[in-house]
């Protein structure tokens, strides 16, 4: 439900973006805002309809670059200063684009139990949550699922690999 | 808030199709195993007390050769009738003891075939010539219901006398589960030990790159035979358990893109929720009369463990400590419950009474404490030892006299055999991630991987079949 309800939601904006290209063809009953103030580019790059539009998540990562994830240590849970850091920009990305909705992915290294890492990944997408609530996004935007152990994305078994996968991945609900 | 639209959801795709919940088609099962009188039972009894040898069983020499038929008839569980099929009887026997470092069998192909009549009125010269200690007889008969009576002897070739005798009728295509049974009355009639062949493996197979791994549920015998898959693997499936009367299997399965667990009905191979609510539920456990559930849910983070009957309705929460409270497993008798939880730090084996109280840490050697796995006998728990590597081990239920049995890399989930004497588990290769299941009996020695079509975990290990 929340896939097909966030896929209307890109389609408004879609539409949205089309009515105000076309605005001059028909007269709207309320007057729309100026066309700058509307879209927020970063840069005012002429081929804007090629790159990733909002509510997918190569926008999103566009956006805020590496800080679509966190890291933790062995075992652990908590928001460290680089962590809030990178949340801080996901919360800014997702007061900016309030239509947006997303999962955090909670995951572990390999070296858990499989059980014990499921309940442990839940744990991290939640701490994310928590902090991306503190900062002022609304809880009914953000899904959290764990994965424990069973996607890792560094496929080693040594301490580089298992930093990489202890992680909590921020998606964007398209 | 969420809970009706779930279950909405829910009720529509079990009204639409099996497929939409991952499921392949319900598998057959056969039913109870009956037993018969068999030739010999009009005779005197068997022998009681023990028998002549009393040197290492796993040096008793036992024969086993092609079990007879009266009749070399057409069978459906075999093409060549039921000759062929007794010979196969005896090969499977044979793979049962040698696969588990059981006495020191030989097998139908390097013996010589007795005749029917032979069965109850052995020819012992042509055994003890061999140096055979113990001979095992047998015989198949089809009746003209197809179906099959199965006779199983146990002789002590030094006394000249049986042991033991048992028959069974099975339909044709359940001819190995009277392998299976006369297997376990041998087993069983010379350790003294209850028998554990005749039952079956729940566990997940794996294919794929480390990465992207398929995760399916998927059945088996105890020796690996009748393999089937029970999901098709669009969704993962972790951790199943195999109801105490193999009519259900409890797992955990993405198939709505959350982790939570299903109760999988084999007859009719649907599926229902073991509890309707948002919340992610894990880690799975019968109760062992089969009414209650156990399973660990995590409500904003923090994970516990509560009990729902088997019917449904509301779940009771027996832990309530902040941190990570999972795995729990009852006693054999249902009055407690062993887990493990990290409320100390660290993963830590506890244990409670089965409504929540008097919970209490029991172990506290070096390194941590997961997957506690009561015995079924009541004596042992076995658990995932985390030190450095992932090793099996067991403990008493006071924490005391920690055995480690397995030198692996990463060997973790242990599940007992119904009789508890040994222990399965999966293990884990280091950077290439293949996983196998494994077995260790409780002196360590005997260690064996087991036979998977594809990488394998979680195994799941039922109780004896009825």
């Amino acid at each position: 439900m929340t896939f097909s309800r966030s896929r209307l939601a890109a389609a408004a904006i879609l539409s949205s973006t089309i009515a105000l290209a076309a605005c001059s063809r028909e007269a709207p009953e309320e007057l729309p805002p100026a066309p700058q103030t509307a879209t927020p580019t970063p840069s005012p790059t002429p081929t804007q309809a090629a790159g990733p539009v909002v509510g997918t998540q190569g926008h999103f990562e566009d956006a805020v670059g590496g800080s679509t994830i966190v890291y933790f240590d062995t075992d652990r849970f908590n928001i460290d200063s680089t962590d809030a850091a990178a949340l801080q920009a996901q919360a800014q990305y997702f007061s900016q684009y309030p239509q947006v909705n997303f999962t955090v992915e909670g995951h572990t290294d390999e070296r858990g139990t499989r059980e014990y890492n499921l309940a442990l990944g839940e744990r991290r997408a939640n701490s994310a949550k928590n902090y991306l609530v503190s900062l002022g996004v609304s809880p009914d935007r953000i899904r959290t699922v764990s994965f424990g152990k069973e996607r890792p994305v560094a496929l080693g078994s040594n301490p580089q690999a298992w930093q990489q996968n202890r992680r909590a991945a921020s998606v964007v609900i398209n | 808030m969420k809970t009706p639209l779930i279950s909405t959801l829910f009720g529509t795709l079990l009204a639409t199709s099996a497929a939409a919940q991952d499921l392949g088609a319900p598998l057959v099962e056969g039913g109870e195993v009956e037993s018969v009188t068999i030739e010999g039972d009009e005779g005197e009894g068997p022998l009681r007390g023990t028998v002549t040898d009393e040197s290492a069983l796993e040096d008793l020499g036992i024969a086993i050769p092609a079990f007879a038929t009266d009749d070399n008839r057409a069978t459906p569980a075999n093409a060549q009738g039921t000759a062929a099929l007794g010979r196969e009887v005896a090969r499977v026997i044979t793979a049962n003891l040698r696969d588990n470092g059981l006495f020191a069998p030989t097998g139908p192909d390097s013996l010589p075939d007795p005749s029917f009549p032979q069965i109850t009125s052995p020819a012992w010269g042509t055994w003890s010539g061999r140096g055979a200690e113990m001979l095992v007889h047998g015989y198949v008969r089809a009746r003209d219901d197809e179906r099959l009576v199965v006779g199983c002897y146990l002789y002590d070739v030094a006394l000249q006398d049986e042991l033991v005798r048992e028959g069974w009728v099975v339909p044709p295509a359940d001819w190995r589960r009277a392998a299976h049974k006369c297997s376990d009355l041998i087993y069983a009639r010379l350790t003294g030990e209850d028998p554990f062949f005749d039952s079956r493996i729940a566990y997940i197979a794996e294919t794929g790159p480390k990465d992207a791994r398929v995760k399916r549920l998927a059945v088996m015998d105890s020796d690996g035979a009748n393999h089937r898959f029970i999901t098709l693997g669009s969704a993962t499936a972790l951790t199943p358990r195999y109801s105490p009367d193999y009519s259900k299997i409890l797992y955990l399965s993405y198939v709505d893109g959350n982790p939570r667990i299903y109760v999988y009905d084999i007859g009719s191979g649907s599926q229902t929720l073991v509890t309707e609510n948002a919340n992610p539920t894990l880690a799975p456990r019968w109760s062992p009369d089969g009414r209650s559930i156990l399973y660990s849910m995590a409500v904003a983070g923090n994970t516990d463990i509560y009990r729902v009957p088997v019917t449904g309705g509301s779940s009771t929460r027996l832990t309530s400590t902040p941190g990570i409270d999972v795995a729990g497993s009852y006693s054999p008798d249902g009055g407690q419950i062993v887990f493990e939880s990290d409320r100390s730090g660290a993963q830590q084996c506890y244990i409670m009474n089965a409504d929540g109280s008097n919970q209490r840490r029991i172990s506290f050697f070096g390194g941590r404490c997961a997957t506690p796995e009561w015995s079924p006998r009541g004596d042992q728990i076995a658990f995932t030892r985390i030190a450095g590597d992932f090793n099996v081990a067991v403990m008493t239920p006071a924490g005391r006299n920690m055995r480690v049995l397995t030198d692996g890399w990463q060997d973790e989930a242990p599940t007992w055999a119904p009789n508890g004497r040994i222990i399965q588990f999966f293990r884990t290769t280091r950077n290439a991630g293949n996983s196998s299941l494994w077995q260790v009996d409780l002196t360590g020695r005997n260690e064996r991987r087991l036979p998977t079509p594809v990488d394998a975990s979680d195994p799941a290990w039922g109780p004896i079949r009825p």
